[in-house]
């Protein structure tokens, strides 16, 4: 892997729950906590909306990690949401480094709506731990070298088409 | 599309770290964006006006304002767009403020990184839908869960308007602590002759349902349509029957077997009780744990006294379902202590000065107790120990409160108060007698508040030390009290007969449980938590439960009365129209792709998935599709992360438009 440069700055995507972490960092922002700033949040009603194909998304978009966060168990606003996406996670976890994911890229927290500092110190961990992988670049690489010619893929599109 | 982009300034705080004109500018060339501005208050009036006029003049699809939380603002805008006569739904929000500003310091990060949140909100709303709220009915009656001085106000107050009320309470007896109580600080009145009159007020009120000696089990549902199941427990006397004369708590012979819960273990009761003599219902309970019937099936003492029949070994609890539309929570508190089975409790408890061994180290209910007129010295204070009248007694404040190493961080409020009372009820009843008070300050706001603290120290000559206590140890029949006086700089020892500590108050042990059973937020002490702690300071942040009382914080007496009253009126405002407009966020199907493998059914919290078969013209069945109920999906999206084939989608979080959001990081 290459050596991380001075200049790069790592990306993370972090998916989070509407009512719990969203809030949380609210919290954080509210109380002036000041963090990391590569962290971008993508809200989403519940962890349980959380695809596990989010997350190859994100790291093929170009994210060097990704953080999920949602409301400590029992505490779901939506009851059970948090439990399918701890199943999903306990899962997908496993199966990062088949498609070519180091696991210790993806993170997965529990932060409540008055746990500001808990965020602040979960997303500048995560931030310190990705920056110590260096950048995810096998997805990058992997695209401009497997990627079908943008004439091919129409004609794959088009096909897909006129048999849905 | 065309989207215009709206930067707020929020005054100087994002415009302090973010350059709001360079991010507007840069905005202005993200592909749809139409308009692109920065404005000093976007929640202004001129900055409302701003967006309404350029969704007139440019003709714009959707709207990015890029301010503060969503959870601040998202109303303000959404209804913005709606006065322009654009669907409020085509509105997104970028944070600016609380994840950007707020939390940098560095003018180009917090710019660069502005820039990208705002472009990810662009994405969505490009891919958003024009939707309109879902309407719900509303069920005009309300839940109250417990029945203390707070449930009791919010029950009267919504029976009062009009509305039926289901008021559960766990014990066999309503009145909560403030029945325990003696006399009530400021105006030293007697607690019971103020509260007892309300307890009969909720008895016979006819649009109050009163389900003591029950808890509730199970909630289900939303706002205004809330189904609850509700355990009664059995009391094994009959309800229906009962007269609530006595004669079986006369007869009941284990006498000395169970402590007295009303009493706070200062005497005993019988295994066929009344809490205390004005309980509410007066019909008694048997203690199952202790009667002698549950264990050998020989006596049958209550029966035989019972005139009517009512009493029934075999009852079994009963479950009711109570569809309600709002719930009142006011469960209350409990005074923090080292339990007498410490292992029960969630708290370690606090482990000093005594408490728990020296039979005289008592806490404030217990205190109460001994100096209310219906206690078990008759409202004489005599210590527990030998009965004996105490010359000298130390009470100490902040035990537990204020102190994070051994309790908890936050401040009880009422012990100040409390302590001045009771040192104050002990020199009225013990004229010769000497009270110290051990204070860390002395919190005396409200009204009357603190001339009644100054009326202790000087009318009635309680002696006040400001300092902590070190230790308190027995010597020849006496409570060596050790502490330092911190205005004297110097240590003090008082050889006291008694010692009163006014223990931390805390929330029901039960109280997390129960805030997971309904849904709502809960602190790491165990007490409920509002929806905003200044605007809406009795509205959880689901929709249609309310707050009361000191299940939320430590309160006082008025004050718990004053917040029932305003956790009512939310109620009644919530009654007050006959549907209810709901966030159309819920998921839909896409019966064309839907392979009926029903996934989305196992995983749905609150079973609104259903199934619906498809038939050809013919009236054959071609296949099933799942189908959801909008009234009862939530919008927590699950069934969408779940579906195999993605054909059930959460409207407002669709696929396409989360990765949409992901492709704008790139």
């Amino acid at each position: 892997m290459k050596m991380p440069t001075s200049t790069w700055n790592p990306k993370i995507v972090a998916f989070v729950c509407n009512w719990c972490t969203y809030t949380g960092a609210d919290l954080a922002g509210t109380s002036r906590l000041k963090q990391e700033p590569n962290a971008r949040l993508i809200r989403v009603p519940c962890t349980g909306r959380i695809d596990p194909v989010f997350v190859i998304k994100a790291f093929e978009s170009g994210a060097d990690g990704v953080l999920i966060s949602g409301c400590h168990p029992a505490d779901c606003h939506y009851n059970t949401g948090n439990y399918h996406a701890r199943r999903r996670w306990t899962l997908f976890h496993n199966l990062l480094d088949f498609v070519g994911i180091d696991s210790s890229r993806l993170h997965f927290s529990w932060v409540s709506a008055s746990e500001g500092k808990k965020w602040v110190t979960v997303v500048d961990g995560v931030i310190d731990e990705i920056r110590a992988r260096g950048p995810f670049e096998r997805y990058q690489k992997a695209n401009s070298e497997f990627a079908l010619p943008p004439a091919l893929f129409e004609a794959a599109a088009k096909e897909v088409q006129q048999h849905a | 599309m065309k989207i215009g982009v709206f930067i707020c300034y929020c005054g100087e705080n994002i415009g302090r770290t973010v350059d709001c004109a360079a991010v507007a500018q840069a905005c202005a060339s993200i592909p749809g964006v139409a308009v692109s501005v920065d404005y000093k208050y976007m929640c202004s009036d001129p900055g409302q006006n701003l967006i309404i006029n350029a969704i007139r003049e440019h003709r714009l699809d959707g709207v990015v304002v890029g301010s503060c939380s969503p959870h601040m603002h998202e109303k303000t805008f959404r209804k913005a767009c709606s006065n322009a006569g654009l669907n409020p739904f085509m509105f997104e929000m970028a944070n600016l403020r609380e994840h950007c500003s707020w939390i940098h310091d560095d003018i180009a990060v917090g710019t660069a990184k502005s820039i990208d949140l705002v472009r990810i909100a662009v994405e969505k709303v490009k891919r958003n839908e024009p939707l309109t709220p879902i309407r719900v009915p509303v069920t005009k009656r309300a839940l109250v869960i417990g029945g203390g001085i707070s449930g009791i106000q919010a029950a009267l107050d919504i029976a009062g308007a009009g509305f039926q009320v289901v008021l559960v309470e766990k014990e066999p007896s309503i009145g909560g602590h403030m029945s325990q109580l003696s006399e009530t600080f400021p105006t030293l009145d007697c607690s019971q002759c103020i509260l007892t009159p309300r307890m009969v007020e909720v008895y016979q009120h006819p649009n109050i349902t009163l389900m003591s000696y029950s808890e509730v089990e199970k909630v289900e549902g939303f706002i205004g349509n809330f189904s609850v199941t509700i355990r009664r427990k059995a009391r094994s006397v009959r309800a229906d029957l009962c007269t609530g004369c006595g004669d079986c708590v006369q007869k009941c012979p284990i006498k000395k077997k169970a402590y007295s819960e009303f009493e706070e273990g200062l005497a005993f009761r019988p295994a066929m009780y009344v809490p205390f003599p004005q309980a509410v219902p007066n019909i008694p309970v048997i203690d199952r744990a202790v009667c002698t019937y549950y264990k050998t099936g020989k006596c049958q003492a209550c029966v035989k006294a019972c005139g009517r029949g009512a009493i029934d070994f075999e009852q079994q609890d009963e479950f009711v379902t109570e569809a309600v539309g709002a719930i009142v929570v006011a469960t209350g508190y409990k005074l923090y202590t080292i339990d007498k089975k410490p292992d029960d409790s969630q708290y370690k408890g606090y482990g000093e000065y005594g408490y728990g061994v020296y039979k005289d180290v008592i806490d404030g209910l217990q205190f109460e107790r001994l100096a209310s007129a219906s206690g078990p010295t008759g409202g004489e204070i005599r210590r527990p120990s030998d009965k004996a009248v105490p010359k000298k007694i130390v009470f100490i404040q902040c035990v537990g409160s204020r102190d994070e190493s051994k309790g908890f961080s936050y401040c009880s409020k009422i012990c100040c108060m409390y302590t001045a009372k009771h040192a104050m009820l002990y020199k009225h009843k013990v004229h010769e007698g000497e009270a110290y008070v051990f204070y860390m300050d002395i919190r005396s706001g409200g009204k009357g508040y603190e001339e009644f603290v100054r009326r202790a120290i000087e009318e009635d000559h309680v002696k006040y030390i400001r300092g902590r206590v070190s230790r308190i140890y027995e010597k020849d029949g006496k409570y060596i009290v050790r502490g330092e006086d911190t205005i004297a700089g110097m240590q003090v020892e008082i050889d006291a007969d008694m010692v009163v500590l006014a223990t931390a108050m805390v929330p029901q042990p039960e109280s997390a449980v129960l805030a997971q059973k309904l849904g709502i937020a809960y602190d790491n002490h165990g007490y409920f938590v509002e929806v905003h702690p200044k605007l809406r300071p009795v509205e959880c942040s689901t929709g249609g439960i309310f707050l009361a009382g000191a299940c939320h914080s430590p309160r006082d007496i008025p004050e718990s009365v004053s917040m029932a009253s305003a956790a009512a009126a939310k109620a009644l405002v919530l009654f007050g129209s006959d549907v209810l407009e709901r966030e159309p966020v819920v998921a839909k199907v896409n019966e064309s792709t839907c392979a009926g493998c029903f996934y989305c059914q196992k995983v749905c919290a609150y079973n609104a998935v259903e199934r619906r078969e498809i038939r050809d013209r013919a009236g054959n069945l071609r296949k099933v599709v799942a189908y959801v109920n909008e009234g009862l999906c939530q919008g927590c999206g699950t069934c969408n992360a779940t579906c195999p084939s993605k054909s059930v989608e959460l409207i407002g979080f669709t696929d396409e438009q989360l990765y949409a959001e992901i492709h704008a990081l790139a």
